[in-house]
């Protein structure tokens, strides 16, 4: 049963990978040329300093990968992605199935994709959002990395609170929702108000190319996860009235 | 939320053989976000196939 939920989630997740590149391939990577091209054009007006060889990161000397190939990149990465995350959401939705949260199987699904977009997405995206190239100082990624992470684990720790929270609440149904939106915000707001901000954002830089660019990578991001979120919901729940419950290794994907 | 089961609960023992996954997953996840040539071995060339996904996806690129 555990191994029928992970071929759906890694069926499901590679589907929904690919559905979440074609958006980004239709909506990002304009943005995304747009800024290398700007990115170009200053590497090549500033060519004669030689901190302008630091600034300028792999794209221009090196070019192992030409363009046209990472866009055809973009949607490798974007469905490996789906991959993996949909096979560890499948997991974790084993293990809360019928533990927490709604009791069909269609529902759960819709529910737990759409805490994971806020939490693991939503949350490190509104304190450290996705920037195009020629945003950002390669001498810090690692810093931001890191960053970013832990506001992914502050977004989980926070989901956690919330449930353990609204789960204490034995009040009416708004009294649990208020608990848990309050359990989730507190921890949240403090990690966005006490770790460092970045700003790395090149003074001249387009702010509409980069508000373009942004909303498409939360775009990309949204599209996934709604994707992944009704097509898992959707498969699981055929699955769960077709048979009803134990058997379901005898509808699994082979 | 008190234990009505409709959809049966799968027990622990029974999902902790499959967590094995996790960790293979979330390397997957890290060669297509993060790596730059550290576990790979591959140089920037990871980095730079996967360079517009990760852009778009929204992680830190570079």
């Amino acid at each position: 049963m555990v191994r029928t939920f992970l071929a759906r989630g890694l069926l499901v997740g590679l589907l929904a990978g690919l559905i979440a590149g074609t958006f980004a391939f239709a909506f990002g990577e304009p943005r995304v040329d747009a800024a290398i091209a700007l990115e170009e054009a200053a590497a090549q007006a500033e060519a004669p300093e030689p901190a302008a060889e630091e600034a300028g990161h792999s794209h221009g000397e090196e070019a192992e990968v030409s363009r046209p190939a990472q866009k055809a990149g973009l949607f490798l990465a974007t469905g490996l992605y789906g991959l993996a995350v949909g096979g560890v959401f499948a997991l974790v939705f084993a293990g809360l199935r019928g533990r927490v949260g709604p009791r069909s199987d269609g529902l759960l699904a819709l529910a737990a994709a759409g805490t994971a977009f806020v939490a693991v997405i939503l949350v490190p995206f509104v304190k450290y959002p996705a920037n195009p190239p020629a945003v950002g100082d390669p001498d810090t990624i690692n810093s931001r990395t890191v960053l970013y992470l832990v506001m992914i684990l502050v977004g989980l720790a926070a989901t956690a609170i919330a449930v353990a929270t609204a789960r204490r609440v034995t009040a009416d149904p708004w009294a649990r929702w208020v608990a848990a939106v309050i359990g989730f915000l507190v921890p949240v707001g403090a990690a966005w108000a006490l770790l460092p901000t970045v700003d790395e954002v090149a003074d001249g830089f387009p702010a509409t190319l980069l508000w373009e660019f942004r909303l498409a990578s939360i775009g990309t991001q949204l599209v996934f996860w709604a994707a992944f979120g009704v097509l898992f919901g959707w498969v699981s729940e055929r699955a769960a009235r077709r048979t009803s419950d134990v058997p379901l290794s005898a509808t699994a994907p082979s | 939320m008190s234990g009505l089961t409709t959809p049966s609960t799968i027990p622990f023992p029974r999902l902790r053989p499959w967590l094995l996954a996790v960790p293979v997953l979330l390397l997957v996840a890290y060669l297509v976000l993060m790596d730059n040539g550290a576990v790979s071995q591959t140089g920037a060339f990871l980095h730079e196939l996967m360079h517009d996904g990760r852009h778009l996806l929204g992680v830190p690129c570079h």
